[in-house]
């Protein structure tokens, strides 16, 4: 299946999705981000899938955050099934996203330093450790 | 004489499990994951569901004290793994709830990029523990996407054969859970029992009942085994025999009527607004299937219906995992009349690695031998998303390519982590005994949720 990929200015990012959903894309169904680590200029990358299920459609939004501020427009508003995916992102890269109801971390503990699929983060760099766990000298 | 005080001192220490003595209060404290009294209101419509069709009900009589936080999981039988919902009560009444996710979470999509290509359906194939063959299957789609080849009409069909099973075998587990945690203990172990048919049959031809490694860039790891159609043929001979079985033990039982009829809906409007698809959009009366809008390793070529029902309640989420288990037999029952012969995987010497008995034979074999299994094969730049119907819904996979043999970015879309966010839409205002149902008719599967 075939879809089309589009780069979106994060000026227009929110109202290229809102326009997106006037025109019958009804479902947002993946969102995510790349980390451009030293190879590409912004450094960040959001990627949004958007589904159409009556025209059969599915389109891919490529948006660049900038470096100064690591901040996106939420589209929560737009699609409520937003929510997880950008709390995934900001919990996974540390992109923030403006007017997200909710935005913690949802898959690392709350009080975790780092983002782990920032590529400047090694695996297995830290050894993990329990809350309260006895200490081993 | 027993010192009282220092074994109480002990005890202190290891109910805590800290150096501190007594309690450790911080220890419980959740920090922003926690569900407070009050909170604003963007946050109370989430959590009540009345996000996208505002149908809560505000008891205007419940007083202060009715009203109870509590927590329900990580470890707790129908949670289904370590899901863990905070729930606030009035009285025996959901009012509002919040999943908590992340238990499970080990790190699939960074281990997934310390990979080559030919090892990634090890990694994504343990992510969605019930249905390990989609997983294994987006993952080998996509690559072959950007690698720009086309399986042969064998792979093709062995894979169609393999994933349709495993929906039925997937499914068979959601239906068994399901009735275990409604009460209907007889029901789990029939689902189970009817699985374990369909597992004989993976480990006879992958070698493994779960997390098989079977499809792979480029092909499947192996033939089917000698005398497949047997097994098959007694997969399709058993299975519809039972399902009746369940029928009549379920479908006009008045109590397994009375306990899901009308509860827990989730319409198709709350459906696409979440993004939520597979059988809980179909059994809201929106007929989206990917196998036929958006077909995948030839899947068009059979002949098969996609059922639909209109109640969107936790009934017919029951009653349309029964119909595609029915339908995914026709499946099988087509792929195992109309296999075409030929070999399984591509004869491509830079993507297929040669068999073990030319590396005696032949230099070359033994260089792509050397190559394939020491750096991998090198993928092209670019991006592709390829997206599969999983048993719960649409599973895609992007990878982002640098031209190393390693993905520089995947990600798997999880149906379950998509469909948890449902979770308040179907269990508030409803009693805590349905929302256990409710639970169970989405079949998360937390492997998926948290990779």
């Amino acid at each position: 299946m075939s879809y089309e990929t589009i780069n979106v200015d994060i000026n227009q990012y929110y109202e290229t999705v809102e326009n997106f959903k006037k025109e019958g894309y009804e479902m947002m169904v993946d969102l995510t981000a790349v980390d451009w680590y030293r190879k590409k200029e912004p450094r960040f990358q959001v990627v949004v899938n958007l589904l159409s299920v009556s025209k059969n459609l599915r389109v891919i939004l490529n948006v660049n955050v900038p470096d100064e501020s690591l901040k996106i427009p939420s589209i929560c508003e737009i699609y409520p099934g937003a929510n997880f995916f950008e709390r995934e992102v900001f919990d996974m890269f540390g992109i923030e996203f403006e007017n997200h109801p909710e935005l913690t971390r949802i898959l690392m503990p709350d009080d975790w330093t780092g983002n782990p699929l920032r590529k400047d983060y090694g695996s297995g760099r830290i050894p993990v450790q329990f809350k309260n766990a006895p200490k081993v000298d | 004489m027993v010192d009282e005080k220092n074994i109480k001192e002990d005890l202190d220490f290891w109910a805590t499990n800290s150096e501190e003595s007594g309690w450790n209060i911080s220890s419980t404290d959740e920090g922003s994951q926690k569900m407070l009294e009050e909170e604003d209101e963007k946050q109370i419509k989430i959590q009540t569901g009345s996000d996208v069709v505002d149908d809560y009900v505000y008891n205007e009589e419940t007083t202060e004290d009715e009203r109870m936080i509590v927590n329900m999981g990580p470890q707790h039988p129908s949670t289904h793994g370590v899901l863990r919902l905070q729930v606030e009560l009035e009285g025996e009444v959901v009012r509002r709830v919040k999943p908590v996710i992340g238990y499970l979470h080990t790190g699939m999509e960074k281990t997934g990029e310390e990979l080559a290509y030919f090892q990634g359906p090890t990694n994504t194939t343990r992510m969605d523990y019930l249905s390990p063959l989609f997983n294994e299957l987006v993952f080998s789609l996509t690559t072959e996407k950007l690698l720009n080849i086309e399986v042969p009409e064998r792979a093709k069909a062995i894979r169609i054969l393999m994933t349709e099973l495993n929906r039925v075998s997937s499914h068979l587990v959601a239906l068994a859970t399901g009735g275990m945690d409604i009460g209907a203990l007889s029901m789990m172990i029939f689902g189970f029992r009817e699985r374990e048919l369909i597992l004989n049959f993976f480990e006879k031809t992958t070698g493994l009942r779960m997390n098989h490694n079977y499809i792979r860039p480029g092909g499947v790891a192996a033939d089917l085994p000698d005398n497949w159609q047997k097994d098959v043929k007694e997969i399709l001979k058993v299975i519809p025999e039972k399902l009746n079985d369940y029928d009549e033990m379920l479908l006009d039982n008045p109590i397994w009527q009375g306990r899901l009829k009308n509860v827990g809906i989730l319409t198709t409007e709350e459906c696409l607004a979440y993004g939520i698809t597979g059988p809980s959009l179909r059994a809201s009366g929106f007929s989206w299937d990917l196998r036929k809008t958006q077909p995948y390793s030839g899947i068009e070529n059979y002949e098969f219906d996609v059922p639909l029902l209109t109640d969107s309640d936790v009934f017919s989420r029951w009653r349309i995992k029964v119909l595609e288990i029915i339908e995914s037999l026709k499946i099988v029952e087509q792929v195992m009349n109309t296999i075409p012969k030929g070999p399984y995987r591509i004869q491509d010497k830079k993507v297929t690695p040669p068999p073990r008995k030319r590396l005696d034979e032949s230099m070359e074999a033994l260089i792509h031998h050397f190559k394939i299994y020491t750096e991998g094969f090198k993928v092209p730049p670019g991006e592709a998303y390829v997206a599969v119907e999983s048993p719960r819904g649409e599973l895609g996979c992007y990878i982002v390519s640098d031209g190393s043999s390693k993905p520089y970015r995947m990600h798997i879309r999880g149906p379950s982590f998509c469909n948890l966010q449902a979770l308040p839409v179907i269990m508030a205002d409803s009693p805590i005994a349905d929302a256990v149902a409710a639970i169970a008719s989405l079949d998360p599967v937390i492997g998926d949720v948290d990779r």
